[in-house]
């Protein structure tokens, strides 16, 4: 189990008498782009909370990037990169300050920050913007170089809970690209999103109903397991047997 | 790792719109305006007076009063209920009725009586007011009795004997003396516990906080990085205060400024410890600011900024013990006023090391970064 990027077994968190996630178990390959689906309410960002070391596990196992979740959330934090579903950059700082700063926090040396700084600007097309205030930015871009700032210290797994929300459907298309060159690059990229077509572009969907995984498999073997055409189907077809109300 | 944060905080406070401004006015405002405000001597009394008698000896009373400046003649009544009047509708603070044949009881009994009526919703203002009175009448008989006369006016006793007090460490009973050293306390409870406290929680509130917990920064760490930028404008705060006192008031510390400082950096560590446990129990700014409004009203109340503590209710002396604010003022004021050294201090440096200590673990054990 040590070569995975992800595993869990019976990973559980209640809240009192409700169970957010009811005993998970599951897999995640080194350099996989994994989809991770639910409706709201269904418990992906308690999943996720946990795999992160945010959330302590009321019951089971999980394991990231080598490190035990519950037992050495510290050591897991320091391999992974998060990117939340509320822009989380700092607004009063500028677009290379806040690369300095995350670049300085998992310990990388001020050269270094400088050096990769200019290949990711370079790379985002986000030169001119180096010493624009974060908060001036459009929201694309925002996102797009939120993104950056979490795989800039190359982590093994990335965390992106719902990264293209209210995002326009080019800039989508651009930040799964960004996406692609991370996982080719070998950072295993964990994925949450509400838009189907971009489930189609994972290598594997694991779709969550009431806090239990329901299906798990490549985007490709769920049409057909499920007899339909597209993910967006599949997903109606699994979110009908919810029980639990959205949030 | 600490670096970067640091840095990361003096960009955000710098380019903030409104902290560099809170900032500089504070000490402005507390060291320039709040002296001269925060006073509770009383001038200008508003006098009403009813002269029954209208002769030489009461024309020459109201002069003397009149003259000694701290009263300011309102009207001259006719009667007492007129006077009244003018107490009821705000233009009077107090009367004084002097009786119909004033000069012909004083030339005969050698005692004459007046009538001093204040206005007591300000009881300062009231009790100071007639005591100053009083104080001229019983000047006013003294007068009069070295002309030749036994006369006496009077609205109280007497006293039969003169006293000269010698105000030590104070000679002119000067409120700034008093006031400038305390104020300073409470700019570094400002700047140092409630500012970072505000600058934490609208981390929260932002979200931004989230990102940092899940990265492999250590809470200490994150922790040290908010307060850290503002010990240092504390004291920059603090010299620039004495500094003003120096050059505003001629208001020098009599005891030795490394007394002071070192003092300052054990009550800094106290109220950034204060500030730090609000913030962890409060989500929203509003919530935070709400919460320190509260402790702030009470610990600067209780503190013997104002009205000495020894004086309160038993009760409330129990509650002022776990004050820090009153610690700190006091150990400002003896140095300042009476220029006491470290040792002549050491139960406050005990109470505030305790404190310091207290508040810190309290805030490290309720600080969480994960649930």
């Amino acid at each position: 189990m040590e070569d995975k990027a992800i595993y869990t077994e019976n990973l559980t968190k209640r809240f009192g008498n409700f169970t957010a996630v009811d005993q998970i178990s599951f897999e995640v390959e080194k350099g996989e782009i994994f989809g991770f689906l639910g409706a709201n309410g269904a418990g992906k960002t308690t999943a996720m909370r946990m795999l992160c070391g945010l959330s302590h596990p009321t019951s089971g196992k999980g394991n990231v990037a080598g490190f035990d979740i519950a037992r050495e959330p510290e050591k897991v934090k320091q391999n992974i990169g998060y990117m939340s579903q509320k822009f989380s950059l700092y607004e009063d700082l500028k677009v290379w300050e806040n690369l300095r700063l995350f670049g300085g926090i998992y310990g990388m040396k001020s050269k270094e920050i400088a050096v990769k700084t200019d290949e990711v600007l370079q790379e985002l097309e986000l030169e001119r913007e180096r010493e624009t205030l974060v908060k001036s930015l459009p929201l694309g871009w925002k996102q797009k170089l939120s993104f950056s700032v979490s795989i800039f210290h190359e982590p093994k797994v990335v965390f992106l809970d719902e990264p293209t929300g209210g995002v326009d459907p080019v800039t989508r298309r651009q930040f799964w690209e960004l996406i692609y060159q991370a996982a080719e690059r070998g950072i295993t990229v964990f994925v949450t999103t509400h838009y189907m077509d971009e489930a189609e572009y994972c290598n594997r969907v694991s779709i969550m109903v009431d806090g239990k995984i329901e299906a798990l498999d490549t985007p490709k073997n769920l049409r057909q397991q499920f007899e339909v055409s597209t993910m967006d189907d599949v997903f109606q077809q699994l979110a009908r047997r919810a029980t639990r109300k959205a949030d | 790792m600490l670096k970067f944060l640091i840095e990361k905080e003096f960009k955000q406070i710098v380019r903030n719109t409104f902290l560099p401004k809170i900032i500089i006015m504070m000490p402005v405002m507390m060291m320039l305006v709040l002296p001269w405000a925060a006073n509770q001597e009383v001038k200008d009394v508003r006098l009403s007076i009813v002269d029954n008698d209208h002769s030489v000896y009461s024309e020459r009373l109201v002069n003397k009063i009149i003259a000694g400046g701290y009263f300011k003649l309102t009207d001259v009544s006719a009667s007492n209920p007129e006077a009244m009047r003018s107490i009821e509708s705000g233009k009077a603070d107090i009367i004084l009725e002097i009786q119909d044949e004033f000069d012909k009881s004083l030339i005969n009994e050698g005692v004459a009586r007046v009538m001093i009526s204040a206005n007591s919703v300000n009881s300062t203002k009231g009790g100071l007011g007639s005591s100053y009175l009083s104080a001229i009448l019983a000047d006013y008989a003294t007068e009069l009795r070295e002309e030749g006369g036994q006369a006496v006016v009077t609205a109280v006793e007497v006293p039969s004997f003169g006293v000269m007090p010698q105000y030590k460490f104070n000679p002119h009973l000067d409120y700034k003396v008093f006031m400038v050293p305390a104020l300073m306390v409470t700019l570094l409870t400002m700047l140092c516990g409630f500012l970072p406290a505000l600058n934490i929680v609208g981390e929260k509130e932002a979200g931004t906080i989230e990102q940092i917990n899940v990265t492999p920064v250590k809470k200490l760490v994150f922790v040290l990085a908010k307060l850290i930028p503002y010990w240092v404008i504390g004291f920059a705060v603090l010299t620039v205060a004495i500094g003003l006192g120096a050059l505003v008031y001629g208001i020098y510390p009599v005891g030795n400024l490394l007394t002071i400082f070192l003092f300052a950096t054990i009550y800094i560590l106290v109220v950034s410890g204060m500030g730090l446990v609000i913030s962890n129990y409060s989500d929203t700014m509003q919530q935070a600011m709400f919460v320190m409004f509260f402790f702030m009203m009470i610990l600067l109340l209780m503190s013997g900024l104002f009205t000495p503590t020894t004086s309160m209710p038993e009760w409330a002396k129990t509650i002022t013990v776990f004050n820090p604010l009153k610690y700190f003022i006091q150990v400002m004021r003896l140095v300042y006023l009476k220029g006491s050294t470290f040792f002549e201090m050491i139960p406050q440096f005990l109470a505030l090391c305790g404190f310091a200590l207290a508040l810190n673990t309290w805030a490290v054990v309720s600080y969480r970064k994960s649930q």
